[in-house]
């Protein structure tokens, strides 16, 4: 694998060859009028610790980027934990339905940062068009084919023992009673009712064989700190996140048919900030399949879902 | 600077069951115009749907199981922010069955609200809770008198309860900075200031909010560094930790304990930041050493002139979340910083009732929620400071089997036992030798190429040249008695065992030796079967080697990230 050359001379100049042709500087705060961000160092820090005991503790392990903002963050704080070096390899679940835009920025950026990627998908239920789009599923169930049965497969076939994904605690409210280390059944299942105590930084990492873990080492963040941090580090994203002429741009990002976009002249990562300063939508509330039920959501992930 | 851009103050809400944990947290966030739009018709949805009065517990507890039983199980945070600054609202369970999950919560607070209800006085949680909340070293701590209403807001009341319950936090060395009498449902004292409590002239609750200091990893007391991890990514040798507490310097002499490794800083390392000599508590960073050191992970960096203590006996006090009762002489891990070994304890000294403070004579256990004095004896000297001098250095958890069971506070370091007065009998687990080694044991099968033997001398010499644990079998070691027995000892012992002899690969012997080990057989020039193949024998020595090593390492390391060229 080609690992870009690392370089603490001039950081700099490191950073703009390691994004060149990704991002546009001018979606970013200027250089030389960053605002202060210096409360991003505390997230900064505790996400590399918990990024370095996942690393310790596990050596068959791998990343979630879901191509969104967040896992995009995580893979950045990756490369700072590891020096440059992302020491795993990175997962997609690609259910077919994902905005093309996304394909096209995972590919540039998996080649460009000499990613190990590992694509994976529900082939047999897309043969069969067992999907919602195709009126065959629920959103739901649409879900949980597509996303949580081929991570489950993606699992098994590289017999990853560990997994780590970019969720938040302020998201929703099973998110918010996460563990940073959590443990799944071999079935997948979450329970969600006998989590592990985690306290002093110290996490489960014994399991009884046949167990596989969840990592989160965003789940502290919020989708302001998200923003704050891209905008500090210019870390490339998806160009979906920016207001298009129609003044409609994406909050959160996931397949086509079940995501909507939201009203905004938001074109740059500081006017996004400031959005989010003022509003009062929750971020999911674009994402279709969290809307069904009461408990839709808390099902599907207890079920394994991310 | 805007509120928003400040680090969050951590507070939790403790207390009894049913004392009105979750219901003040709910009117909190709307009392302050925190609920996000449609929040709170959504509650009202979720009440009417069960025939229920308005419940402003369904606000955090998120789970079905909560919402049916309206109970809080699980721990829960939630972002919110009054004009000063953001803080994050840690809900923890009032329940005894989950208090695992409450010491969760609280453990990452930086102060607590203990909530007292009113009508029903000091309970049994309200104990364990304040005990708690003193062992997990949580100094800034606010007593909340609620519901208020039900007993007609009787200051006398008030009065009585922070009397009976100032008494017994002092007991345990906590002095809460101050008690508020309030009424969650009605929003008294939370963000306004009612008519009916005109005896009380304390601040609200949004008001003590803003007066909690933010504790934060300090940088004026001595250096400790605990090594997380080394890193071998590229050329550099990266000592990987966070700082704990105090500032490393380049150029800074480092003395790791506790076995006295003293190195130079070379560099701080940090990607894509601005380059700096230096680094201050609470940084994950790595840094290089002028000369090459044995540190790995566990080892804790301090400046020669204040060390660690080091030593593998000490006084602590201990809660018990376990399955099992802790037992007196029974084999435990110990996690403390990044440091991890066996532990024993070796006596209790007292064994305490939490929701009493009263003794409790018990024969060489602790139950699990109970709390305990203890001398701690562990298989092998660890680094370590008294709790009340550098917090991270003198706290720790215990494991039981896969559980995390227990967790403590150093009281007092003691002298070291003799070293050879424990034996550790525990197995040596594949993981742990790779952690050592940093490769899987393997068995690497050449006889196919015509010259084996030279292959397999380069081989070796390469692999060792590397830092891996090559060992050539054939063309000088062991030629007459290689049975696969033999050579599966040498795999599960974690060395890479190359052979060169002639004969059959004797694949299902060494499977069924290597049943259950991490190790793996390697196979030149016989391909299928599930087995590697690598086909050798067109190549000439150098190539065959290089063949080889391309096809190693990754399998031997997994994932790790090896750059061929470095080999």
């Amino acid at each position: 694998m080609s690992q870009p050359a690392v370089s603490l001379d001039n950081h700099w100049d490191q950073h703009e060859a390691d994004t060149s042709g990704l991002l546009d500087p001018k979606r970013y705060s200027p250089r030389d009028a960053m605002p202060d961000y210096a409360h991003l160092d505390e997230l900064e820090n505790q996400s590399i610790f918990i990024l370095r005991e996942a690393f310790n503790k596990f050596h068959n392990l791998a990343m979630l980027w879901s191509i969104g903002k967040d896992s995009s963050v995580m893979l950045w704080l990756a490369r700072k934990a590891f020096f440059g070096h992302v020491p795993f390899p990175c997962v997609h679940v690609d259910t077919s339905y994902k905005m093309p835009e996304m394909i096209e920025f995972r590919d540039r950026l998996g080649e460009q940062w000499g990613l190990d990627m590992r694509i994976g998908g529900n082939q047999e239920a897309l043969a069969a068009g067992k999907t919602f789009p195709n009126g065959n599923a629920t959103r739901v169930e649409c879900c949980s084919l597509l996303k949580r049965d081929a991570l489950q497969s993606v699992i098994a076939d590289n017999g990853f023992e560990a997994v780590i994904l970019g969720i938040r605690r302020d998201e929703e409210g099973t998110r918010a009673k996460e563990r940073y280390f959590s443990p799944r059944t071999k079935d997948f299942e979450w329970d969600f009712k006998d989590q592990p105590p985690e306290l002093w930084d110290q996490f489960k990492t014994d399991f009884e064989p046949g167990t596989h873990l969840r990592i989160h080492p965003l789940l502290h963040w919020t989708e302001q700190n998200i923003w704050e941090y891209i905008d500090r580090e210019r870390i490339p994203i998806v160009p979906l996140y920016y207001a298009d002429e129609n003044n409609r741009r994406y909050r959160s990002l996931g397949c086509a048919p079940c995501t909507d976009g939201v009203d905004s002249t938001a074109a740059t990562v500081p006017q996004i900030i400031e959005e989010l300063r003022t509003t009062n939508i929750a971020e999911r509330s674009t994402r279709a399949q969290d809307q069904e039920a009461e408990d839709a959501f808390e099902r599907l992930r207890a079920s394994g879902y991310m | 600077m805007s509120a928003e851009a400040q680090n969050p103050l951590r507070i939790v809400f403790v207390g009894h069951v049913d004392h009105g944990k979750s219901t003040l947290v709910g009117r909190l966030f709307h009392d302050t115009g925190s609920l996000p739009d449609g929040k709170l018709e959504q509650i009202r949805a979720t009440c009417a749907r069960r025939g229920v009065p308005f419940e402003w517990a369904f606000l955090m507890d998120a789970l079905q199981a909560e919402r049916d039983q309206n109970i809080t199980i699980d721990t829960s945070q939630i972002w919110f922010n009054t004009d000063a600054r953001p803080y994050v609202i840690i809900d923890a369970p009032g329940h005894r069955e989950f208090l695992k999950n409450m010491i969760t919560g609280a453990a990452s607070a930086d102060a607590a609200f203990l909530l007292i209800a009113a009508n029903e006085g000091v309970r049994e949680q309200s104990r364990r809770h304040g005990y708690m909340l003193s062992l997990l070293g949580i100094r800034q701590v606010v007593v909340l008198v609620n519901k208020m209403d039900i007993v007609d807001y009787d200051e006398q009341v008030f009065d009585d309860i922070e009397r009976e319950y100032r008494e017994f936090l002092g007991e345990i060395g906590l002095d809460p900075l101050r008690f508020i009498p309030v009424s969650a449902r009605e929003g008294d004292n939370v963000a306004a200031r009612p008519d009916t409590m005109a005896w009380y002239d304390g601040p609200t609750i949004v008001e003590a909010l803003d007066r909690f200091e933010l504790p934060r990893f300090d940088e004026e007391l001595p250096l400790r560094f605990p090594v997380q991890d080394v890193y071998r990514f590229d050329d550099r040798r990266i000592i990987a930790g966070r700082l704990e507490s105090g500032r490393i310097r380049v150029g800074d002499e480092i003395v790791f304990q506790p076995f006295d490794k003293v190195g130079v800083v070379q560099s701080i390392q940090r990607w894509s930041s601005p380059v700096m000599g230096d680094a201050v508590a609470g940084e994950s960073v790595g840094i290089t050493l002028t000369e090459q050191i044995f540190v790995e992970r566990g080892h804790v960096g301090a400046h020669r002139a204040d060390q660690p203590e080091v030593t593998n006996r000490f006084r602590a006090n201990l809660f018990w979340m376990g399955r099992t009762p802790l037992e007196r002489g029974k084999n435990y891990r110990i996690k403390l910083a990044t440091q991890e070994i066996g532990v024993q304890v070796v006596d209790f000294e007292r064994i305490i009732d939490a929701s009493t403070l009263e003794e409790v004579e018990r024969d060489g256990e602790l139950q699990r929620d109970d709390v305990a004095e203890v001398i701690l004896e562990t298989q092998g000297a660890v680094a370590i400071d008294p709790h009340h001098r550098i917090m991270a250095m003198g706290r720790f958890v215990i494991v039981d089997g896969f559980d995390l069971a227990g967790g403590g506070i150093v009281t007092d370091v003691l002298e070291q036992t003799d070293a050879q007065a424990r034996v550790d009998v525990r197995p040596v687990a594949p993981r742990e030798r790779f952690s050592r080694s940093g490769h899987k044991g393997a068995v690497v099968w050449l006889s196919s190429h015509p010259e084996a033997s030279y292959v397999a001398a380069g081989l070796e010499r390469r692999l060792f040249n590397r830092g891996l644990r090559p060992i050539a079998v054939g063309y000088q070691l062991l030629d007459a008695h290689v049975t696969p027995s033999v050579l599966a000892a040498l795999a599960l012992a974690g060395n890479i065992a190359i052979v060169s002899i002639d004969g059959e690969l004797p694949r299902s012997a060494l499977d069924r030796l290597l049943a259950g080990s991490d190790a793996i057989v390697i196979a030149a020039n016989l391909a299928g079967d599930g087995l590697t193949a690598v086909d050798l024998s067109e190549l000439s020595v150098a190539d065959a080697i290089d063949a080889l090593i391309e096809q190693l390492l990754p399998q031997l390391r997994q994932t790790w990230t090896v750059e061929a060229s470095n080999i």
